[in-house]
């Protein structure tokens, strides 16, 4: 029943040729392959700036004795837009957490398989799961800005709070406000309380709080479902100008929406992949009847 | 079929019943929450009826006469009492919130949950067996003192302020922890710069409650500090006076006199709990505000 796109998913899974970025190389020349705990981790995961690649390699996730994502084999594309769609329940939202590590924060959670960064195990036991976050950056459904921090402290706090230098955290804040298209709005107010925004605006200050660590992946579940339709427009549009620097991969209900953001759509049913493909393809000639059936809404 | 189409939506039958049941209930609710209020303002009505003619700024500011005269004041008792319920307090109410942060954020449910039982039970120690206890650790052989009895009343104080904390951890928002996870925040950061600032005012609350609860305690007081040496006002080493055995000792005395001064202290101490009340309350709106409850 794989019906990917077999030309796409070769060129995305093409292993990559630097041996630092392989672990399995182990050479001492190569210099630190795998981050460890410490300030370091971070430099270690993100090898080189123009990357951002995550494959899944038969990837399961469980809660407790459910299966949830039954052996996913799919790879995103660096710098594109990914959309994940498929029916309530069928494990877009867990195979996305997965890929930063949040399933397993879940009391009975587990994953296995492979996530790879840019040909990097994230679930190689010597990994440090905090890298991996700094490294693959999420936004969740409903904006979550800390209630106690104002506006500028909230989008520095990935930063302050993970011991970044000083000197640079304003700058790479302002730089995080105007990259989420929110500066304008609140550069006359950066003192003053997250959550006294708008539902779009909060969003899109989480997705600057998200950016100002500089990640190389950006994970969004359902980022719009909780706004308006003009807020929902204001981000589709922050989307298509932050892959340029981000890989991202979008989770999404609304077929309409992953029509007009993604460059690639992937459509899932109970926990396992049916199709991935081009999103014009997707949506006028899948390659699977269950496909179609579902972007012609005959369910879900 | 003559039937008038309204007939099924009337008030009858089996509907009137239930009707009825309903409006029992509900006097029988009203009348439970009149009674519970009817008590509070009638202890608090009595003791302010019969307290508030002895209560005065001389009375407020002069160490109790001597020798069981009449006469004297309540200084020193008050003096006493922040002292003793002081160091409790500094001794409850960090340990109590570290223990809630543990078992809340940190903790596996195998060993948060036993930790709540246990706590549970702790609370439920009667006080003069807690007073007991202290006395046979650090009175017995030696000599009472102030120490002691905080000692006590931070046992006391340690389960009200753990698991009220407990219940105010557990609502700050699962999504801020998820949100922290996701920067990449490690777990103790996120916990000090995070979870317990949105908490703050819940934490608070629980605090100034378990203060509160134990500013009126009098069954330790009296095993660990009763026999107040004359002149000695503010060391802890020694025994120490404090409102509530003011209130026991002036209440014994055959002395009508020293009976209305143990109102006008009692009106002092209940006076103290009620204005820590309303402040807890304004710090747990404030916090409730915070988490979005």
């Amino acid at each position: 029943m794989d019906s990917r796109n077999p030309t796409e998913s070769a060129a995305l899974t093409e292993p990559n040729p630097d041996p630092q970025l392989n672990p399995q190389t182990g050479s001492a020349a190569a210099g630190p392959t795998i981050s460890v705990a410490g300030p370091n981790a971070r430099a270690s995961l993100r090898p080189s700036r123009a990357q951002g690649t995550i494959e899944l390699r038969d990837l399961h996730a469980y809660y407790g004795r459910t299966h949830a994502v039954r052996g996913l084999d799919l790879a995103f594309a660096a710098g594109k837009v990914t959309a994940i769609i498929g029916p309530s329940g069928c494990g877009k939202s867990t195979m996305v957490r997965c890929i930063n590590r949040m399933h397993e924060e879940i009391d009975g959670a587990r994953a296995e398989g492979e996530v790879l960064l840019d040909g990097l195990d994230l679930y190689d036991p010597r990994i440090d799961i905090v890298a991996v976050r700094r490294a693959v950056g999420m936004v969740f459904q409903k904006p979550n800005p800390f209630p106690t921090m104002s506006i500028f402290d909230n989008v520095v706090s990935g930063l302050r709070l993970s011991g970044a230098p000083r000197g640079e955290i304003d700058d790479r804040g302002r730089e995080a406000l105007v990259a989420a298209g929110l500066w304008e709005e609140v550069k006359g107010r950066l003192k003053g309380p997250g959550v006294g925004l708008s539902g779009g605006q909060q969003q899109r200050l989480c997705i600057a709080r998200a950016l100002a660590v500089d990640p190389e992946v950006l994970l969004m579940d359902e980022p719009c479902s909780a706004l308006d339709p003009v807020a929902t427009l204001r981000i589709e549009e922050l989307i298509g100008e932050l892959k340029e620097r981000v890989t991202i991969v979008i989770v999404t209900h609304n077929m309409q929406q992953a029509a007009r953001v993604a460059d690639t759509t992937v459509f899932m049913l109970d926990g396992e992949l049916v199709e991935i493909g081009p999103t014009e393809k997707l949506f006028t000639t899948p390659d699977d009847e269950r496909t179609e059936q579902y972007v012609t809404g005959k369910f879900g | 079929m003559s039937a008038d189409p309204h007939t099924l939506l009337l008030d009858r039958g089996n509907l009137e019943r239930r009707r009825r049941v309903n409006r029992a209930v509900e006097a029988v609710s009203i009348a439970a929450a009149v009674l519970a209020v009817a008590v509070l303002v009638i202890v608090v009505g009595s003791v302010f009826l019969k307290g508030v003619d002895a209560l005065s700024w001389h009375f407020l500011t002069t160490p109790t006469a001597l020798f069981g005269e009449a006469g004297g004041g309540i200084s020193n008792a008050i003096i006493g009492s922040a002292i003793i319920v002081g160091i409790a307090a500094a001794m409850a109410i960090p340990v109590g919130i570290l223990v809630a942060i543990h078992t809340t954020e940190f903790a596996p449910p195998q060993i948060s949950h036993p930790v709540r039982f246990v706590l549970d039970i702790l609370n439920g120690v009667p006080t003069i067996i807690t007073g007991i206890f202290v006395f046979g650790l650090m009175v017995e052989g030696d000599k009472q003192s102030a120490f002691a009895a905080s000692v006590a009343l931070a046992i006391v104080m340690l389960p009200i302020v753990a698991r009220t904390a407990q219940e105010v951890l557990a609502l700050v928002p699962g999504s801020l922890k998820e949100a922290a996870h996701a920067l990449g925040i490690a777990r103790w950061r996120m916990t000090v710069r995070i979870t317990i600032p949105t908490a703050a005012g819940g934490l608070i609350t629980g605090s100034l409650l378990a203060v509160a609860r134990v500013a009126g305690e009098t069954a330790p007081i009296i095993l660990l500090s009763s026999i107040v040496g004359q002149g000695n006002l503010t060391d802890p080493g020694e025994a120490l006076a404090s409102i509530p055995y003011f209130i026991f000792q002036a209440s014994e005395s055959p002395k009508p006199e020293a009976h209305t001064e143990a109102w006008a202290a009692a009106l002092v101490l209940i006076a103290f709990v009620l204005a820590l009340n309303v402040v807890a309350r304004a710090f747990y709106a404030r916090s409730r505000n915070r988490m979005g409850a």
